[in-house]
């Protein structure tokens, strides 16, 4: 009888302390805000109103980067915008150490297929807003690895937009362009071919892959940066293998010179 | 017995030690006494070309007619559009051992590839040699002698006295400018223009009317000049000036006043924005025909970009301004003493285990000096051959006197390359050793450092330019850069050497046999 006493106080006592213990409240989880911005550093607003030669800070998620050996140039988004951090690969333009370079890219074995995905790291980047043949973007730059989430911008359908000014406040996001229809080009020869390395045909593979595509209404011309996807990659040879009249759709990067001039990292057949 | 065995173990000791000394990799290239024809050989040759399809067809057609001539040779090209990658892969290739037997390169950057051992082929004996040297007995085509090479062109490729370098085509820089411009502004062009007078002018363009735009063009863009290739720019002014810049002992010279000064003033036309740069702006030629521009300094082999009616445009035709054209020398100080760079690509032949497929390459790198090949290629753009033989070739003559109406005669083109055939006494070189490239980089740092802090309203003063100096030495590792040795034998060890050296190897033999005998008198 005592035994089973004991054993029912034990049981009671423990009851009561969980009685007694508090409900922990859990902490309420931080949310993440790509949109967020350190003190002192431009909104994306602020920063397409700045003027040219002014000096920005800016914070953006890497998406993309071209290879740490021909310039490190990087391709910036946030939910508001995006950015172009240029560098001409002589260790002038952009601050910025391979050990960190090698934390915004998915990868840094530059063997034959290598592209430059962006981890989506969070960056910091100093410099002076300046434009080179159209191109807007952020010269001179020092740019600092921050500790944050990552974020990858899904891509926006501005195929609407082609042929029209305001496709150039897109400029330099991760873009679509849908339904468009791949258009010959001239090789050097004068014959019709899909493609050509370098936009004269003057290259070989590895080299730069401009290629045509219409809309319907006008012809663009896109290119595969090499130093972005290189030979061997998934869209580069996607392009090589391109037919005049296959119908594709593109993503890539709204870059610019002396017009639209997207750096193109997918495509797929329809 | 003993004594015997020791003077023999201390001899092969010191010995041993002389063997290590200039030691290498791979040994030198030596002529073979015959081109074994009874094999095939496979060799690579890495060609730049300007992104122009035309002179890729030209290596092409090179390297087809090459191979019927020698049909147990067959060539490989690889296409590159800029120097600085071909140097990249070369560099990762000497590592690897996989370098190609044939290259278009700079002096500068062979002079970086001769740090390794007997990587490239010196060309002395090669451009001498009864049977296989320029013009020999056992070449199967017209191949120009060593003394039809103009003589300048030839000098270039010399490093640390001896050749290895072939020149290819040689360029100039050339002053292109908006005459209709220069004579709205009313000005007069003379047949030089000074530095004073081209910053004058192109102060002159800035004035603008009441809605903003430019009086000279009516537009809200004027950019009266850019220069493409900075370091040129502060290369040439220096050397106008009689300035240092640096010397054949690899000494880096350019940090001084009269750099200086002249950064003083790029600053002040920086700052009013009359003066900018390709780095800054972009293309020159891309502002130059959309009446943007009033003088644009690029090299000779540019011409086909320039003018409003170039045959190659990189901007949308309903841009193009219609205007006259002239081709002129790069600003002077001193128009009495004309000072202008020579450029252009270079051949070198790598080194290889197999003699004979040296001799293969060799062969090759020889045609692409023959006339067919020089004349092709300088017909695409404002370059020069590099042999009297192809310049007095009546096909060449007729090229630069015919009819300036096909693209193939396009004025400006064939002003450029008159202008550098009429002034080859006038072009300079600057000295080649190992970390001339990067001092070459750091020359147009300066000016393009100088651009963007004038225009972003810096204060440029004597502070300002100490922190730029010590930035761009340590950037461009100016303060570790040598002369070139080129991997020449070394030669016999001094006496004195050869003495320490004995010395050290007794003492070690000493120090060994002692340390045997007192094992064995432990071991008793």
């Amino acid at each position: 009888m005592k035994k089973l006493l004991t054993v029912l106080f034990a049981v009671c006592m423990i009851l009561s302390l969980a009685g007694c213990a508090k409900k922990e409240e859990p902490a309420p989880a931080e949310v993440f805000d790509p949109s967020a911005k350190s003190e002192g550093v431009m909104t994306y607003a602020e920063y397409a109103a700045a003027a040219l030669g002014d000096e920005v800070v800016v914070e953006g998620f890497v998406q993309a980067a071209q290879s740490y050996w021909n310039g490190a140039k990087l391709y910036l988004q946030d939910p508001d915008g995006a950015y172009f951090v240029y560098c001409d690969g002589k260790g002038e333009d952009v601050d910025i150490s391979e050990d960190d370079f090698a934390k915004v890219v998915v990868s840094t074995d530059y063997s034959d297929g290598w592209v430059g995905q962006g981890t989506g790291a969070k960056v910091q980047v100093k410099g002076v807003k300046s434009e080179w043949s159209g191109e807007v973007e952020i010269a001179d730059a020092t740019v600092t690895v921050l500790d944050s989430e990552t974020w990858l911008a899904e891509a926006e359908d501005v195929t609407a937009l082609l042929g029209k000014d305001e496709l150039a406040d897109k400029m330099n996001r991760f873009v679509k362009f849908s339904n468009m229809t791949v258009e010959a080009s001239k090789d050097a020869d004068g014959n019709d071919v899909a493609f050509l390395y370098n936009w004269d045909g003057s290259g070989t593979p590895g080299s730069d892959l401009y290629f045509n595509v219409s809309d319907g209404n006008a012809t663009y011309n896109f290119v595969v940066e090499s130093y972005l996807c290189y030979d061997g990659s998934e869209v580069y040879d996607a392009v090589e293998a391109l037919n005049i009249g296959d119908v594709v759709d593109l993503t890539g990067y709204l870059y610019w010179y002396n017009g639209a001039n997207p750096h193109i990292t997918g495509i797929s057949k329809k | 017995m003993r004594k015997i065995l020791l003077s023999f173990v201390s001899l092969l000791i010191v010995l041993s030690l002389f063997g290590c000394h200039g030691s290498r990799g791979s040994a030198a290239f030596e002529i073979p006494e015959d081109f074994d024809e009874t094999r095939s050989y496979e060799i690579t040759f890495w060609a730049k070309n300007d992104t122009n399809i035309n002179q890729v067809n030209v290596y092409k057609k090179a390297i087809s007619d090459f191979e019927d001539i020698y049909p147990n040779i067959r060539v490989s090209l690889k296409l590159y559009t800029d120097y600085s990658r071909i140097y990249n892969d070369v560099i990762t290739n000497i590592s690897t051992n996989t370098t190609p037997n044939v290259c278009i390169t700079y002096p500068d950057h062979i002079a970086t590839y001769l740090t390794g051992n007997n990587t490239v082929v010196c060309l002395n004996d090669l451009l001498e040699d009864e049977k296989y040297g320029l013009g020999g007995s056992e070449v199967r085509f017209d191949a120009p002698k060593k003394d039809e090479v103009v003589k300048e062109f030839l000098q270039e490729g010399m490093i640390a006295g001896d050749y290895y370098a072939l020149p290819f085509m040689r360029s100039s820089e050339a002053l292109y400018v908006n005459k209709t411009y220069v004579e709205k502004l009313g000005y007069e062009l003379e047949d030089i223009i000074s530095w004073d007078k081209i910053f004058e002018i192109s102060e002159a363009a800035l004035a603008k009317d009441g809605d903003d735009n430019y009086l000279v063009n009516g537009q809200k863009v004027m950019i009266p000049f850019i220069y493409k290739s900075t370091d040129n720019m502060m290369i040439s002014m220096l050397k106008q000036l009689g300035a240092p810049y640096s010397d054949d002992e690899g000494n880096i010279l350019i940090f001084n006043d009269m750099t200086r000064d002249i950064l003083y003033e790029i600053a002040g036309h920086a700052r009013s924005q009359a003066f900018s740069t390709f780095k800054i702006s972009s293309y020159p030629a891309n502002f130059l025909n959309a009446g943007q521009c009033i003088f644009a300094i690029d090299s000779t082999a540019g011409a086909t970009w320039m003018g409003s009616k170039a045959p190659l445009l990189d901007i949308p035709e309903d841009q193009l301004v219609d205007f006259e054209t002239i081709v002129m020398p790069i600003p002077q100080y001193d128009e009495n003493n004309l000072q202008m760079i020579s450029q252009g690509p270079s051949l070198c032949i790598f080194n290889k285990a197999d003699p004979q497929e040296v001799l293969a390459s060799w062969l090759f790198a020889q045609y692409l000096i023959s006339n067919d090949v020089q004349i092709a290629y300088s017909k695409t753009e404002g370059y020069v051959p590099v042999t009297y033989k192809a310049q007095s070739d009546p096909v060449y003559q007729d090229y630069l006197n015919a009819d300036y109406d096909e693209k193939e005669h396009y004025q400006v083109k064939i002003e450029a390359s008159k202008l550098l055939i009429d002034h080859i006494s006038d072009t300079f070189v600057t000295s080649v050793f190992n970390g001339s490239a990067s001092l070459r980089d750091a020359a147009g740092s300066l000016i393009e450092n100088t651009c963007k802090s004038a225009r972003r309203g810096e204060s440029i003063d004597d502070a300002f330019f100490d922190a730029l100096y010590e930035k761009v030495t340590s950037l461009y590792h100016l303060d570790q850069s040598s002369a070139v040795s080129a991997d020449r034998d070394l030669g016999p060890l001094p006496v004195t050497s050869k003495a320490l050296l004995s010395v050290l190897a007794f003492a070690w033999i000493c120090i060994a046999f002692y340390y045997f005998r007192s094992i064995r008198k432990d071991s008793r």
